[in-house]
């Protein structure tokens, strides 16, 4: 199984491997789609042989030894709670983005498919790393591929767009490259055997803790370039940019995965290993969620481009997914993972549809359509499931996430404040007004545009592409333990392993040792009177 | 009974599956779309097959050995909250269910002969099933959250059905408008089941109606002022009924099924459900009852106005879903239930009624344009119509049978369950809280009665009596009621089915002052008595005496309704009384006929402000401000780089330079 799960990571590679020896376009594609669907096929022993009961406990792991004498970076791989299904997204829509360009795309396909496959073991790479600087090396390795995947076979401003979001994200992680450097010489010494280490299962471990100040700057750094991925309001201008200048394959990649890398470090990072900063912060990146629901979906709501509504929507949701982390309990923290895998699901389809639609006119422009369900039956059937699941309809997958996270968030002890759930729920409505908005001058009335009387119905292999992401929609929706149990005993348990940590750090803090601002920040003086650190907020 | 998850999961599961075969075989073979005999066969046995289902249990069941349990699946697990794929079937759902699924079926028969022609036919039975099964769930459920799934699940099937004809902006529009007025309505729901789960830790109704003590006093008032407010969108109650008249944009038969029998009555099921907790908080009851009272005259004096047959068919199920509520606020949880009951005969039967009438108007339009006349007049417009007695005799028979029954003439249905809500609004007078504003409010619910019979007797005159208008009134239409016909059996049989159940519909719910005056147990209320395990009625503590005086005058005002109705529409002169009336009321006329103006209302304070808000502000302020200032900050750094490239000469006597200075500096630091 070790061997299986390095498999699965590097699978895709070797397709690039490949390319040296074939010739002609087309045994291009079929080769990409051949390695990705095993790819696929080879993940899914991982899924079921997955010990759901320990999901706690990193499974699968292969651990290297360290690579320079005393310090402990080392390749480390396995997957637990929080990363399977991420991974699995992952490896399912391999082929499904090989497929979505099948016959759009006619420029230099062995770059673009080497492109799409380095991707791949880049996402696969990042869900699986346990080794903070290999997290760090395939975190932004992603970045290169997208930004020739935006930089060559994207739409007319595509340089302009494919810079921005490089030097944004890349301003952000090296940001986070400091900050990790710090951490790892740090937990270093906790270790007493190395002089650094940047392994996660110790770093996030209750045997490790980091003093109130180096907690907060590191929380500070690492959640700037994880936020910046989300995109959380207001880092998120890079996004509706890139998301239309990208190839219909590039969005999806950038949507169903690499904006999970953001909350996903967050998950895996900010919280285990700061957990002070973490909780104290907790309101305030709340805040920027709320904001980023409401503020996305009204931006969103006026967008004349289909494809920037659909990106300004994902603004609007990945808001939902940071106020269910930070709410830090097992019911929004659960809904946040699960909401990563409906965000990945709906969107994905969202981007294919437009993709298709904008393969036949050429435009994505909502004023040039209309009418169009008459002409594309089957079309307007997947277009409505996903504009449903995206709306959170009860049923599809949307609605479990968003009820979960809001629930959560709703009665959670550390935003103490029902604002954050009754504001954010707000963005339920919101987000139908401006979807059905959308379907119908899309969709709807007589055909204006004689355009549009040429319009063809989805063919076999689009309808392929769709339809396994609308199962998944659908199964979500209607039985989400079969999949919310994968990552059940990850959150419970280190949500109390952050919450005992937090309680540690503030035992072991005096007043004296520290600035005013943290002690003020962290009320620390307060609860020193008390003699008493163990109430926390609760 | 010994098991009986397998029968209830065909109750829920046949109308599901109804909607994929027809739904699946109808999207990929258009072979499929044109078997429309198989198509309506399939999806009436998908509903026909759950009522016989529904009729054994409720024959079978028995109120001592209490709800019958089937728990499918385990739904959402996480962190303490278990939700399960699980219905209860007792009193107040065998009752919604017999009514949805028996409506229900006589609507699909219904069906078959109105959408024959349809090219959609086999979307429209798939829609229609999924309907069932979604308001099958919001009934059944034994949770709020599976409540609440069947709850948004109605809202897309009313959604998908009023803009079933999507080509027609309008109608898209009007479809549209129903989901977002809904989703306000939900999204207060969503909060409520927030603060439920947060106090109880559960959301099964059971343990919550168990535990109501775990709310503080007032976590009970907002819950159940949210619930409310949710109940409002999805029942057409102020402030978000405009959505309900334009719906009539949908085929009418689902007008009758969800826009009149059942969909829009799911609020009152959800606040009967809940009444345990209703009846803690007098407040809110009074807040229900202003609401209910105010929807139920505002509608009617609406209705008035109309010219639309179904127009007027709207705002009166506005109307009469405010007596419901009215009754809710009132107490009277089972009185409401009764008129969801009898409102469902009776309302269905109008609808499907106009429906024959809609449908034969057009049969007439059509075949003027087969005759190479180039005719067109609005086919729901009453002023077009008059005389159609003659043509459509049944028709016409049962809609006079409804139209007595919503009137409230004794001892038709909607006599006996208004009355008994208005008679549990005056008893509310006696009552220690708040006993004037419920005088009060029985006030404007019997002016209200007055005003039902009034507008239903104007629209039956209008419709039926006197003589056909069109053919004088349209150019190129004469001797257009050549084609006027009655419509096919597949109509006309439940049309008859629903007279019948107005007729005697009644009798579920005698009210038991009318033995105890004449010596007997007072048990004659069967309607009353079964559901008294279920619903926390408030008892009445009027005098038999008081009782009787209230029910000679509820009817002796129903019956001044009818009266002057015929003497201003009885002879044909729809356009004359209604020129009267407007004379009479002047701008509150007006008023009325513009449907209180509320549609400009919210359009101009919240949606166009809203988007404007967005458009000109907001995106602006995007690309301009938060983009603007990253787009800055990469300025700056390009600034500051070209700026630091003057200091690189590569003249080596100008870096000697800046040694000296820089160590002057540090040397002047070092020693100050």
């Amino acid at each position: 199984m070790e061997l299986l799960l390095n498999i699965t990571i590097y699978l895709p590679l070797l397709g690039i491997v490949a390319f040296l020896f074939i010739k002609g376009d087309e045994a291009v594609k079929w080769t990409s789609l051949g390695v990705t669907t095993l790819t696929f096929f080879l993940s899914l022993p991982l899924l079921f042989s997955f010990d759901v009961a320990n999901s706690a406990v990193p499974q699968y792991v292969t651990e290297g030894s360290p690579i320079f004498a005393g310090m402990d970076i080392k390749y480390l791989v396995g997957l637990d709670g929080l990363s399977m299904l991420l991974f699995m997204l992952t490896t399912l829509f391999g082929p499904i983005v090989i497929l979505s360009s099948w016959s759009s795309v006619k420029k230099s396909l062995i770059g673009y498919y080497s492109m799409l496959l380095l991707l791949q073991t880049a996402s696969l790479g990042v869900f699986s790393s346990l080794d903070l600087v290999v997290f760090y090396v395939f975190f932004e390795l992603s970045l290169i591929p997208m930004y020739f995947l935006i930089g060559i076979w994207g739409g007319s401003d595509r340089i302009r767009a494919t810079i921005k979001f490089f030097i944004y994200t890349l301003v952000g992680s090296l940001i986070m490259l400091v900050a990790l450097i710090y951490l790892g010489y740090n937990a270093g010494a906790a270790t007493g055997v190395y002089e650094f280490t940047a392994d996660w299962r110790f770093i996030s471990s209750p045997e490790y803790t980091i003093g109130l100040v180096e907690q907060t700057w590191l929380f500070l750094a690492f959640a700037l370039a994880f936020c910046i991925k989300v995109p959380l309001f207001p880092f998120h201008t890079w996004l509706p940019y890139a998301h239309t200048e990208a190839p219909t394959a590039g969005s999806v990649v950038l949507a169903a995965i690499m904006l999970k890398l953001g909350t996903y470090g967050l998950i895996r990072v900010c919280m285990p290993v700061f957990p002070n900063a973490f909780m104290e912060f907790a309101p305030y990146m709340a805040i920027l969620a709320v904001i980023g629901i409401i503020y996305g979906a009204l931006v969103a709501m006026v967008q004349k481009d289909v494809k920037k509504l659909v990106a300004y929507s994902s603004v609007s949701h990945l808001g939902f997914v940071v106020l269910g982390i930070f709410a830090l309990n097992t019911i929004a923290v659960q809904g946040a993972i699960i909401q990563m895998i409906n965000h990945g699901l709906s969107t994905g389809a969202l981007f294919l549809i437009v993709g298709m639609i904008y393969d036949r006119r050429h435009t994505r422009m909502i004023s040039d359509f209309g009418g169009v369900a008459k002409k594309m039956p089957v079309f307007a059937v997947m277009f409505m499931i996903a504009t449903l699941a995206s709306i959170g309809l009860p049923g599809l997958n949307g609605f479990i996430g968003e009820f979960l996270i809001l629930n959560g968030a709703f009665f959670s002890t550390l935003y103490a404040n029902k604002a954050y759930a009754v504001i954010a729920a707000l963005g339920v409505i919101l987000a139908a007004a401006y979807m059905l908005w959308m379907y119908q001058r899309v969709m709807f009335g007589p055909i204006t545009n004689k355009e549009n009387e040429k319009l063809i119905d989805l063919n076999g292999r689009e309808i392929g592409l769709l339809v396994p992401l609308v199962i998944f929609m659908v199964w979500i929706g209607i039985r989400p333990v079969d999949f919310t149990q994968y990552s059940e005993e990850w959150v419970e348990s280190y949500i109390s392993i952050t919450e005992e940590k937090s309680v540690a750090v503030l035992n072991e803090t005096r007043t004296e040792n520290i600035p005013d601002w943290t002690a003020k920040f962290y009320s620390v003086a307060e609860k020193q009177s008390d003699g008493n650190f163990v109430t926390l907020k609760d | 009974m010994e098991s009986p998850t397998a029968l209830v999961s065909l109750i829920i599961g046949l109308p599901l599956l109804g909607f994929f075969i027809n739904g699946l075989l109808g999207l990929s073979s258009r072979d499929y779309r044109e078997k429309k005999s198989l198509i309506g066969i399939i999806a009436n046995f998908a509903v026909f097959i759950p009522f016989l289902i529904t009729v054994y249990f409720f024959l079978n069941f028995s109120s001592d050995a209490g709800a019958i349990h089937a728990k499918l699946f385990t739904w959402i697990d996480t962190g303490g909250l278990t939700v399960d794929i699980a219905y209860q079937l007792d009193q107040l759902s065998l009752i919604m269910a017999l009514v949805v699924t028996g409506v229900g079926s006589l609507i699909h028969l219904y069906s078959i002969g109105y959408m024959h022609h349809d090219p959609g036919y086999w979307k429209f039975f798939a829609y229609l099933n999924l309907f069932i099964f979604a308001m099958l769930n919001l009934i059944l459920a034994d949770n709020l959250l599976l409540l609440f799934l069947g709850w948004e699940g109605v809202g897309l099937c009313s959604y998908l059905l009023i803009g079933f004809w999507y080509t027609d902006m309008m109608k898209s529009d009007a479809a549209k408008k129903a989901f977002l007025y809904n989703r306000v309505g939900d999204f207060a729901f969503l909060i409520a089941i927030f603060m439920v789960f947060e106090a109880v830790g559960s959301l099964n109704f059971d343990v919550v109606l168990a535990n109501l003590d775990a709310f503080s006093g007032d976590a009970i008032f907002w819950v159940a002022f949210l619930m409310f407010i949710g109940a409002t969108g999805k029942s057409a109650q102020i402030p978000l009924f405009v959505w309900l008249p334009d719906a009539m944009a949908g085929p009418t038969s689902v007008s009758a099924l969800i826009h009149a029998a059942t969909m829009v009555t799911s609020g009152i099921y959800l606040i009967t459900r809940m009444s345990p907790m209703y009846i803690l908080s007098p407040e809110i009851m009074m807040i229900i009852a202003v609401i209910g009272a105010l929807t139920a005259i505002v509608a009617a004096t609406i209705a008035i106005t109309q010219y639309d047959i179904k127009g007027v068919l709207a705002y009166s199920t506005v109307s009469q879903l405010g007596f419901m509520f009215l009754a809710l606020g009132a107490g009277a949880y089972t009185a409401a239930l009764f008129h969801v009951i009898t409102h469902a005969f009776f309302k269905a039967c109008l609808f499907l009624g106009s429906g024959s009438v809609i449908h034969t108007m057009e049969h007439v339009e059509h075949k003027l344009h087969d005759k190479g006349k180039d005719v067109h007049f609005d086919p729901q417009d009453i002023r077009n119509m008059g005389g159609l007695r003659k043509y459509m005799p049944s028709t016409y028979k049962t809609f006079l049978i409804a139209t007595v029954a919503i009137a409230g003439i004794p001892p038709l249905a909607g006599f006996f369950s208004k009355d008994e809500i208005l008679m549990h609004t005056a008893n509310m007078g006696f009552g220690e809280f708040a006993g004037a504003m419920y005088f009060l409010l029985w006030g404007v619910a019997t002016i209200t009665a007055f005003l039902t019979a009034f507008y239903m007797f104007r629209l039956t005159l209008t419709t039926f009596h006197g003589s056909f208008k069109l053919p004088k009134k349209v150019k190129g239409a004469e001797k257009a009621e050549e084609y006027l016909h009655e419509s096919p059996a597949t109509m006309t049989i439940p049309l008859w089915t629903l007279a019948g159940l107005s007729v005697v519909g009644g009798f579920i719910g005698i009210p038991n002052f009318i033995s105890k005056t004449f010596g007997g147990e007072g048990a004659i209320n069967w309607l009353g008595a079964y559901m008294s395990p279920i619903a926390a009625d408030i008892p009445l503590i009027l005098s038999i005496p008081a009782e009787w005086a209230l029910m000679f005058f509820a009817t002796a005002v129903a019956a001044a309704g009818v009266y002057v109705s015929y003497r201003m529409y009885g002879n044909d002169n729809q356009a004359e009384s209604d020129a009267k009336i407007s004379e009479r009321f002047g701008g509150l006329y007006q008023v009325w006929k513009d449907k209180y103006s509320l549609d400009e209302l919210y359009e101009g304070v919240v949606v166009h402000p809203t988007v404007r808000f967005s458009d000109k502000v907001l995106a602006v302020f995007d690309i301009k401000v938060v983009d603007g200032f990253v787009n800055a900050v990469g300025g700056i750094v390009r600034l500051t780089g070209s700026l630091l490239r003057y200091i690189q000469t590569g003249i080596a006597s100008n870096y000697a330079l800046f040694l000296i200075i820089g160590v002057i500096l540090v040397l002047t630091l070092l020693l100050f």
